[in-house]
């Protein structure tokens, strides 16, 4: 289980997160949405260890999120993360010589599934090929805890459909949790389980997509209604 | 391309109106093989946990069966299959004439239309 215990996060003067206390279990697919600047990718960061909560705590399988935890914890930025003079197949190997969990083959049938062919060199690669191959690299792990920033971010519609097919096809529930950010809450809300919406850096809502569905609502007019 | 579904409706309902639709057409005949869990959520781009929901409750109203070891087949008996027609015959029917209710029609103006309705559709 991922916890976040009354965590706040400053930069400087400006206030990123606001004494949020959040849960996630194994077993689902959580989308947290908001606006720019809500506090979506600074909650992503803090649960991978990479960012320090400046009060409270943030737990992962009750261990303190640090560095280390990156063992539990597949994280995918929204920035571009591979080196460009490798090719793809290099990228596979350099990843799998970084982590205990990456599993060679699944990687090969991500490959294939998205397809992509490892003798390409990435700075090669279309902005949509960048995203799979990021994607391939995330989903590999067998880690518990799968995190994305804003996957879909600059994607045409056509990549976003393959990124959620391979999504459903390799993320495996009984071990896993996937949390991801998202603007493009419409393509993804039939993957999710549960929605957390987020603004200035506070909880406002949370809430199953089916249960939302089952109000007579779809997830985008419960977004508004809680935003205004 | 993922299917679409109607917005404001839980998906696993509607995962159960498509698939009861396909066995009463025929589609997917009794003692079919249902695809797994995972290879449906994958064709209908919908969570794993949402399409496992969906073959449990047509598991329990016995529309399907669960066989372990094998997956999960459309059942064979019959009487329910029929039962499901019969169902579903009614959920259309009932949905139309609220509908109509809605709009002000009698069951008078109703009935005489769905009549002369079949009547121009035999002779076309």
């Amino acid at each position: 289980m991922i916890t976040l215990d009354h965590v706040t996060k400053n930069y400087l003067n400006t206030s990123a997160l606001n004494q949020v206390n959040l849960e996630f279990k194994k077993g689902s697919i959580v989308g947290i949405v908001g606006e720019n600047g809500s506090g979506k990718s600074t909650t992503l960061k803090l649960i991978a260890g990479l960012l320090r909560p400046t009060k409270g705590k943030v737990l992962v399988d009750e261990k303190k999120a640090n560095r280390l935890i990156s063992r539990k914890v597949a994280y995918m930025s929204e920035l571009e993360s591979v080196y460009p003079f490798f090719t793809v197949g290099e990228a596979i190997n350099y990843f799998e010589s970084q982590f205990e969990d990456f599993n060679r083959e699944k990687a090969e049938e991500v490959l294939k599934f998205l397809q992509l062919s490892d003798d390409q060199k990435v700075k090669n690669l279309s902005k949509g090929n960048k995203g799979r191959l990021k994607m391939t690299i995330t989903l590999a792990r067998e880690a518990p805890y799968i995190l994305l920033d804003e996957p879909f971010a600059g994607l045409d519609p056509m990549v976003r459909n393959s990124i959620v097919k391979g999504l459903i096809r390799f993320i495996d529930l009984e071990k896993q949790a996937l949390i991801l950010t998202t603007h493009e809450i419409r393509e993804i809300e039939p993957v999710l389980d549960e929605v957390v919406a987020i603004q200035n850096g506070n909880i406002i809502g949370r809430e199953h997509v089916e249960s939302i569905r089952d109000n007579q609502k779809d997830v985008v007019t419960w977004m508004e209604e809680l935003y205004n | 391309m993922p299917q679409d579904f109607q917005k404001d409706k839980p998906i696993y309902l509607q995962l159960m109106t498509q698939l009861s639709s396909e066995i009463i057409r025929g589609e997917r005949k009794a003692g079919d093989k249902l695809p797994s869990v995972r290879e449906y959520a994958i064709e209908a781009g919908v969570n794993p946990n949402t399409m496992s929901k969906t073959y449990k409750e047509l598991e329990s109203m016995g529309v399907v069966e669960f066989r372990r070891g094998q997956g999960t087949f459309v059942t064979e008996d019959y009487n329910r299959l029929e039962k499901l027609r019969t169902q579903m015959k009614e959920e259309y029917i009932e949905s139309f004439i609220k509908d109509m209710k809605e709009l002000g029609f009698s069951a008078k103006e109703t009935l005489d239309g769905l009549q002369s309705y079949y009547e121009k559709e035999d002779d076309g």
